[in-house]
């Protein structure tokens, strides 16, 4: 059964009408984790606002556990939690403090749900009488998510919940999630981190405010139907400049310490690529397949 | 219900954290209730005097020493001519010039009759006026004690002088800060209630807290009054705060019952929370709501009828000023605190502010319910 239903969402700003989403459609189904991965900008956060009932569509409709986020937007606010990008708790209560108010304004106790914040609360508990405008950006993160968690919700959004965070309370983050799908809440998750995709259980691809492509990550990863390599050299640089010099029928780009290069099937021989950069003076040449990553699909995307 | 305590309970815990406001909240009135009185003074001292005698005569001494007597006037100089006398002005080291004309003893008592020429610098208009009025009056009240001694043995002329005496209800000494106190208290009230108001709602937009608050079932009534009741209470430990000094500093005590004073200072502080809000309605930054209050304080101040008399302004401005709430508060606050009116009297004030306050906080809610 679906827990979010996203039916033609349309978003413009202003009287240019800018537009921030452009008719977009999803399902989100009961207990999954459903990523929206997508570049600053594309669209992510007006469609999370649209969601939580704080903005109104354009064009479209949209029902969150069956209710339409606008005529039933008091019924949904009770049943939902929401991590808005931006840290916006109250700086100067205490952890304690703002996990009570929360937990009093949804007409329940910190105690009732304890079991569901447990895992996260425990690191936070230390600081209890900490202000919350005093802690780190991770603890912060922590809070907020407790703070989302506190009434128990059926379904949570996240609106880049690690962004700017380090790599390891990352890690951490996504592992929380994982432990809160299995106790049934549906996650709706954004991040412009696209290896963070992999942790979904479903994604949706979103560019421009459009969705380019809603599957799993696996198969948007299979979907990639183009041969793919990377390379490498002494001199990864100048490498990625010889490789686009050497043919208009390969596209390349930086990939980490790699340069990927991807092309049509039989419109390139990698030996004669390979014996061109050792004419051009490069050594310790590194150039085999590998496999597409969601990164890799995203821009084949874009260029399509 | 419980949702609002709890908003209450909050709303304080924050209010008490923030060091900077809440001391603001109690210097500031009994800073401004102990300085401003004394510094905004209407009365003028210390008016700069030159005196250009051309008589040196006995009656011409005992005129300028009659005006050094009043107080009110310095001596600067004591000139030889006009024009060296002109030049002080010019230095802006004089505000005054007196010159008596040569023969003037001699001509008063022969003639009955002398002039005498008043110049007046008018950069600063309050300080010109008044002086000017001042040294007319004592020149005038000189000439009256001339006269009857010159007369004395002759007989009285038949010109009778219309003989002014006037008294000053409600402030027989015409006691400056009895009239100046409680105006700066209104204003302070104004402002407390006014600014916290507005730049603490638009602190939640701005920190992004509103956002998580509105996607709660928190209601909107809920969240505003949880935002007016806390400055409702302030307004009100401020106003006692102001009364207590004006009691203590001033000996100033209320002729009019207290109770008519609170029962207007509690629905005066809603028109003025209304106001906050509805600023905080239209602004995303403290900085900007900042900025709209200073631009309806200012207007609300000078138009209010502490500092200038509304019934001496222009047409449009005596119409603003009957829809400011700042000429209600002050007007009552004179007349329940300088004529002991009672609760009767200032009806019609507390009818048309409590109007205020219910069109102000209509429109900030309809407006707040759009924006967020």
């Amino acid at each position: 059964m679906e827990s979010i239903v996203v039916n033609g969402i349309s978003k413009w700003y202003g009287k240019e009408k800018l537009v921030a989403l452009k008719n977009v459609s999803f399902t989100v189904n009961h207990g999954e984790i459903f990523g929206i991965i997508g570049p600053d900008g594309a669209g992510k956060t007006s469609l999370f606002r649209i969601l939580t009932t704080l903005l109104l569509a354009d064009e479209g409709s949209a029902t969150v556990e069956g209710k339409d986020v606008v005529k039933q937007y008091k019924q949904i606010r009770n049943e939902i939690g929401y991590m808005p990008g931006r840290f916006s708790l109250y700086q100067d209560l205490t952890v304690k403090e703002n996990l009570t108010f929360f937990a009093t304004i949804f007409n329940t106790t910190i105690k009732e749900n304890y079991h569901l914040i447990k895992d996260i609360y425990v690191q936070l508990e230390p600081f209890n009488d900490r202000r919350a405008g005093k802690l780190s950006g991770g603890m912060k993160q922590k809070l907020a998510l407790c703070c989302a968690l506190i009434h128990k919700p059926t379904v949570l959004f996240l609106d880049e919940p690690t962004t700017g965070v380090d790599p390891v309370s990352r890690k951490e983050f996504w592992e929380m999630l994982g432990k809160l799908k299995e106790q049934g809440i549906t996650i709706l998750v954004s991040t412009p981190y696209m290896d963070e995709a992999s942790k979904c259980d479903r994604i949706a691809l979103i560019q421009n405010g459009s969705i380019l492509a809603t599957d799993t990550p696996n198969a948007i990863r299979q979907s990639f139907d183009l041969m793919l390599y990377k390379a490498k050299s002494h001199n990864t640089a100048l490498l990625l400049k010889d490789i686009r010099h050497y043919s208009k029928n390969l596209y390349a780009y930086a990939f980490g310490e790699h340069v990927h290069i991807t092309f049509k099937a039989g419109e390139i021989d990698i030996e004669e690529l390979k014996m061109n950069l050792i004419e051009r003076k490069h050594h310790d040449i590194i150039l085999e397949p590998d496999d597409a990553t969601i990164e890799d699909c995203f821009i084949q995307m874009l260029r399509a | 219900m419980r949702t609002l305590l709890y908003l209450l309970q909050k709303e304080f815990k924050q209010i008490f954290r923030n060091k900077a406001i809440l001391a603001l909240i109690m210097v500031m009135p009994v800073m401004q209730l102990l300085i401003l009185p004394l510094a905004a003074d209407y009365e003028v001292k210390n008016i700069n005097l030159v005196v250009v005698d051309n008589d040196h005569s006995t009656v011409s001494q005992q005129l300028i020493s009659t005006i050094i007597a009043s107080g009110y006037f310095k001596l600067v100089d004591y000139s030889q001519s006009y024009e060296r006398s002109l030049k002080l002005i010019e230095s802006d080291a004089a505000d005054l010039i007196l010159e008596i004309p040569a023969d003037f003893e001699k001509n008063l008592i022969r003639e009955e009759h002398q002039q005498l020429l008043l110049a007046v610098n008018a950069i600063n208009g309050t300080k010109a006026n008044l002086g000017g009025s001042y040294l007319s009056t004592i020149i005038k009240n000189y000439n009256q004690d001339l006269r009857l001694k010159i007369m004395q043995g002759k007989e009285q002329k038949s010109t009778g002088i219309i003989n002014v005496v006037s008294s000053n209800w409600f402030n027989p000494e015409m006691n400056y800060t009895a009239f100046m106190v409680p105006g700066i208290l209104a204003i302070l009230v104004t402002m407390v209630g006014g600014f916290l108001t507005a730049l603490n709602i638009v602190k939640e937009r701005e920190v992004g807290t509103i956002e998580q608050i509105n996607v709660t079932p928190i209601k909107k009534h809920h969240f505003i009054l949880g935002k007016l009741i806390p400055f409702w209470i302030l307004g009100n430990v401020v106003f006692t705060l102001g009364l207590l000094i004006s009691w203590i500093a001033y000996g100033i005590v209320s002729e009019g019952s207290l109770l008519v004073l609170y029962s207007f200072i509690w629905v005066y502080l809603l028109a003025v929370l209304g106001f906050g809000l509805l600023i905080s309605t239209y602004s995303n930054t403290q900085q900007q709501a900042m900025f709209i209050m200073f631009f309806f304080m200012m207007i609300f101040i000078l138009l209010g009828g502490l500092f200038t008399s509304i019934d001496s302004m222009p047409g449009w401005a005596k119409l603003l000023a009957r829809v400011n709430p700042v000429t209600y508060i002050i007007e009552v606050f004179r007349m329940v605190i300088l004529k002991g009116s009672g609760l009767k009297d200032i009806l019609p004030h507390l009818g048309i502010v409590s109007l205020i306050a219910l069109v102000l906080n209509s429109w900030a809610i309809r407006n707040y319910k759009k924006t967020a």
